[in-house]
């Protein structure tokens, strides 16, 4: 390397900050079925997962960088039967520790065995507010199981933390969802409309909400605000397909979050692995410094200097970073365009079609199946999306 | 409730407040957040131990910073704090 370019390295180094959010996938296994899941379609080709030392070490790493928070996720993370012994690890260096669970797996004993290893905070999902509902979504029994976790969760002290993935078959329903929200003493409430990525993308056309039911649950979730004041925090996430600007996607690449997936892969965010032509390191052979500052994954969609136009003359491309990558890739084909949901992309007609269909009345479940989650399915579609 | 001198503030029930090395400040953690603390904030929150009053924490900062009139900054900051539930006030 030449000392120009050594010095260009250490001044960009000087510029990227540190990995301040962790994801742990620790799993890609899930009892549950979700149409919209985001983990990749063909998950089941990643069944090797790290072991607890391998953890161990990630977590090591990625806290002498500066990671403070660490979400643990999956699949279900309640499915590895050491997560009491990651958490505890991951409390003694200090993080602040998230478990992002369906419920499933959490019972009295091991909530209080997490409690013991210093978990702060449990979020749990719900897929509906009622029982028909969430078992349809989930294509599981779950309901009363999750109703139950949720009087354990409270029971313990920790605060309620709600999410329900919002999409065309349970939007309407906003209002029990609410009510279910507190009914269980929710704190927050995540009501976060589905993004369009690995299972979601392949169930797209039947997940889109049409612009009337957004309209109405955005109506109905500020009229509750109103009537119900600070008591439990609403977070109402629409859906970028119904925006004119993208997302800053993972708040910049490679600039605040860091996920690694169940088998060690390393990533700028979870569903960054789809994207073709692009090595992503390995934490088995690869230590977390050298991956975060000088990968050709992490640098690549650094900061503005990738892009191309109608990014690159951009007055906002400081704002959103041009959007997400993975959706550039799925909808333009090219992870290095802008991101199609901006207007000012060529391929935006793609995203407005997509809105357009959603708008004809009817259950598109009725002219093409949704397809759930699962082994056997993600073996047979063997596609990143 | 109007915070006085005489409030005592404690770091809300979901909150934790530590020093990061990497980003040479206090931060304050809550469910999948993170608030980073400015020097001021982060002093006189890390004082919100449910053992003390503002006046107390008043007290304490003049002395270890050598200054003198923080009483008001610091009841305006407490007041603020909780509103955004990072300090519970008895």
């Amino acid at each position: 390397m030449t000392d120009l370019a050594e010095a260009r390295l250490a001044e960009q180094s000087a510029q990227i900050g540190p990995p301040l959010w962790l994801l742990a996938e620790v799993t890609y296994r899930c009892p549950l079925h979700c149409v919209y899941c985001f983990n990749p379609v063909d998950f089941a080709k990643h069944e090797n997962e790290l072991t607890t030392d391998e953890w161990f070490k990630v977590l090591r790493e990625a806290r002498e960088l500066g990671s403070v928070q660490c979400g643990f996720s999956g699949g279900e993370p309640m499915l590895r039967d050491d997560l009491e012994l990651i958490v505890a690890e991951a409390h003694r260096l200090g993080y602040y520790t998230n478990l992002l669970t369906s419920g499933i797996g959490l019972n009295e004993k091991r909530i209080d065995a997490l409690k013991e290893a210093g978990l702060d905070h449990i979020q749990l999902s719900f897929q509906d507010s009622t029982r028909e509902m969430n078992d349809f979504l989930s294509s599981t029994r779950t309901f009363d199981l999750k109703r139950r976790v949720a009087d354990l969760i409270k029971s313990r002290g920790y605060p309620m933390v709600m999410n329900c993935t919002i999409h065309r078959h349970n939007i309407d329903h906003i209002e029990s969802i609410l009510q279910l929200a507190s009914d269980i003493d929710a704190e927050y409430v995540e009501l976060a409309n589905t993004q369009y990525y690995g299972w979601a993308q392949v169930n797209r056309d039947q997940l889109l909400p049409s612009r009337e039911q957004l309209e109405r649950a955005e109506r109905i979730t500020n009229e509750w605000r109103e009537k119900h004041g600070n008591r439990m925090k609403l977070f109402f996430v629409v859906p970028d397909y119904y925006e004119n600007r993208p997302k800053k996607c993972m708040n910049g690449w490679g600039n605040i979050f860091l996920t690694i997936t169940p088998d060690g892969k390393a990533l700028p965010c979870h569903t960054a692995r789809m994207l073709p032509g692009l090595e992503f390191p390995d934490v088995r052979t690869s230590g977390i410094r050298e991956i975060w500052y000088e990968s050709e994954g992490f640098n690549r969609y650094r900061g503005t200097g990738w892009m191309k136009e109608p990014c690159s003359s951009c007055p906002e491309k400081e704002k959103d970073y041009g959007g997400c990558r993975c959706q550039a890739y799925m909808v333009a084909n090219d992870p290095d365009a802008a991101d199609p949901v901006c207007d000012k992309s060529p391929f935006h007609g793609r995203i407005v079609e997509a809105v357009e269909r959603a708008q004809i009345a009817g259950n598109p479940m009725q002219v093409k199946p949704l397809i759930y989650r699962g082994p056997k399915e993600s073996l047979q579609l063997d596609r990143p999306f | 409730m109007t915070v006085t001198t005489a409030s005592v503030p404690k770091i809300g029930r979901h909150f934790r407040i530590q020093w990061e090395e990497a980003q040479q400040a206090y931060v304050l953690l809550y469910p999948e957040g993170m608030v980073k603390l400015n020097q001021s904030a982060g002093e006189i929150l890390k004082r919100c131990s449910g053992e003390t009053s503002v006046a107390g924490i008043v007290d304490d900062l003049e002395k270890t910073f050598n200054a003198q009139g923080l009483q008001q900054d610091v009841i305006n900051f407490v007041e603020l704090a909780r509103q955004q539930k990072w300090v519970d006030v008895t």
